[in-house]
């Protein structure tokens, strides 16, 4: 028996959806970008519409990111006169691929003909997310156990969380600071090609690394992402309707999301290891029929460098343990065994909420990525990581 | 102890029944009536077997490091002063793991599976947060 056996249900959402449209603003840190967080979206927004060549009236569902605005005042603000899908997913930065996915599902169900999927923030001029994870207990849903149990501890940030799980994979595979650097260096060397990543011309050694100070060990300043201005958003529809649009279709192979357990608390987990991409991830290969070997290239959610380790352990692109030797000597460079962000992810391109690392895979998957393209791409796999470790996973292919 | 000024847990329901144990001295969990498994943080069910039975049960106050991480430069405001500061996370033998500090060891100083026991610490009149020494 395969690995990954056919189940029912896996052929509802395989190639039933299409990315057709995609939208970026600038990313900025100082001064910031000098709008407002829905204003942000909706530049991103229409930014979409015009890349797929669509009015918003035709947007007839829209999935907001959580706690930035309500789908709602998308519509309100874009023309769309028939909403009849609105939805948000409480996942964090899991949540854009997990929309991704639920944008399939609407389609596959003919609940939606085109969804839009805005993300995007102040997150440098407005509040850090360092600053509203220890104070807006209803901004994650482990918020009041974080409250009671973890802060007053000194563990009042991400960062701190995930460090937790770093420090234990260390002491029971071995993962070593260097191997956390080459993740941060991986995404340095890539933003070198990308001039829309704001760590373009400032590349990154080693030894740069592994002077930068520490934050909360293991985890140095540069094993941390960007905080950033800035919005991204796409489109989804259907394979028929994406065939009569002016762009070249991204195909929906497979998506799936998880969660850890529990996932509202960090510490009790049996299995520390496993996160909500571990559940997730089978799911969507064996949806989209592929292994991980046949994968050309992976945008990794990497909030913190250790998340893209334990990521690309946990999708089955290395036995778990193996992460780190899986990303040294340039295994996640272009060239490498498998690109990871070449846009520069979270780490060097600038802090898209996750949804950058979508509009990128479908650059890559378009070829359009120039000096930066993955030669030959035709699937490329996206994560998404949220709060205490929640999971999505797509699998795209041209 | 009223010039404390760092992050308290909330006093209320559950949470403020496991912190009250800790008060008068004693660290305890719920603990399962019908299967026996122990659990943290507070909930109403066990997940184990779905019973809403259950009692506080003592712990026996002894674990080992689990794993933890050294804040180095704070990034909360009531932190700011307390660095270089070790959230530590303890497996009690028990089962169930604690999120916590350790008052003397020095974060540099942390060893993986240290054993520990409890010391409670009394931080206002109404709080006092489960700590742990190595032993
Ligand atoms: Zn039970």
């Amino acid at each position: 028996m395969a690995a990954n056996p056919f189940r029912q249900g896996d052929n509802v959402l395989k190639d039933q959806a299409c990315i057709v449209g995609i939208g970026e603003t600038d990313y900025c840190r100082k001064p910031g970008s000098g709008l407002s967080e829905t204003g942000i979206q909706l530049k991103a927004a229409v930014a979409a519409l015009d890349d797929a060549g669509l009015q918003g009236s035709q947007i007839d569902a829209i999935l907001a990111f959580p706690n930035l605005n309500k789908s709602e005042a998308f519509a309100a603000s874009l023309g769309c006169d028939n909403l009849r899908f609105a939805a948000t997913i409480h996942m964090g930065g899991a949540s854009p691929v997990a929309s991704l996915r639920m944008a399939a599902m609407a389609v596959a169900a003919g609940a939606a003909d085109y969804v839009l999927v805005p993300a995007g923030w102040n997150g440098f001029s407005g509040a850090r997310v360092r600053e509203t994870s220890a104070t807006d207990v209803d901004s994650i849903p482990g918020g009041r156990i974080s409250r009671d149990y973890y802060t007053p501890f000194g563990l009042t940030a991400p960062p701190q969380w995930y460090a937790l799980m770093a420090r234990r994979h260390m002491h029971e595979y071995g993962t070593t600071h260097e191997q956390l650097g080459a993740v941060a260096l991986a995404m340095r060397k890539h933003a070198q090609l990308n001039p829309a990543a704001l760590m373009h011309g400032k590349p990154l050694s080693m030894a740069d690394y592994l002077a930068s100070p520490m934050i909360t060990d293991p985890y140095r300043l540069y094993d941390c992402c960007l905080e950033t201005d800035g919005a991204c958003a796409f489109i989804v529809t259907s394979v028929e309707r994406a065939r009569d649009l002016g762009k070249q279709p991204v195909y929906i192979m497979g998506a799936a999301a998880g969660q850890p357990y529990p996932a509202d608390e960090i510490v009790n987990r049996r299995d520390f290891h496993k996160i909500g991409l571990t559940i997730a991830a089978p799911e969507a290969f064996r949806m989209a029929g592929i292994e991980p070997g046949d994968v050309d290239f992976a945008n990794i959610y990497d909030c913190f460098t250790y998340e893209v380790i334990q990521q690309l352990e946990e999708a089955g692109f290395c036995q778990r343990g193996e992460g780190g030797a899986f990303v040294e000597d340039g295994g996640i460079e272009l060239g490498g065994r498998l690109p990871v962000n070449t846009h520069g992810g979270l780490l060097s391109h600038a802090h898209s909420l996750g949804l950058g690392h979508i509009a990128e895979a479908v650059r890559q998957l378009r070829g359009e990525c120039g000096e930066r393209q993955v030669k030959d791409a035709e699937i490329g796999v996206v994560t998404g990581w949220g709060d205490f470790g929640d999971g999505s996973i797509a699998i795209l292919r041209r | 102890m009223s010039d404390y000024t760092k992050p308290l847990p909330e006093m209320e329901g559950l949470t403020g029944e496991f912190y009250d144990f800790c008060k008068q001295g004693e660290l305890r969990f719920q603990q399962c009536a019908d299967c026996g498994e122990f659990r943290h943080v507070p909930r109403e069910v066990c997940a184990h077997c779905n019973s809403f039975d259950w009692q506080w049960a003592a712990s026996s106050g002894r674990g080992r490091v689990y794993t933890w991480t050294v804040v180095e430069r704070a990034l909360h405001p009531d932190f700011m002063d307390a660095t270089p500061l070790a959230p530590v996370v303890v497996e009690l033998e028990e089962g169930v793991r604690l999120l916590t500090n350790l008052v003397n060891v020095a974060p540099q100083d942390l060893v993986m599976d240290m054993p520990v026991e409890v010391e409670f610490r009394a931080v206002t009149d109404t709080v006092t947060l489960p700590l742990f020494r190595a032993v």
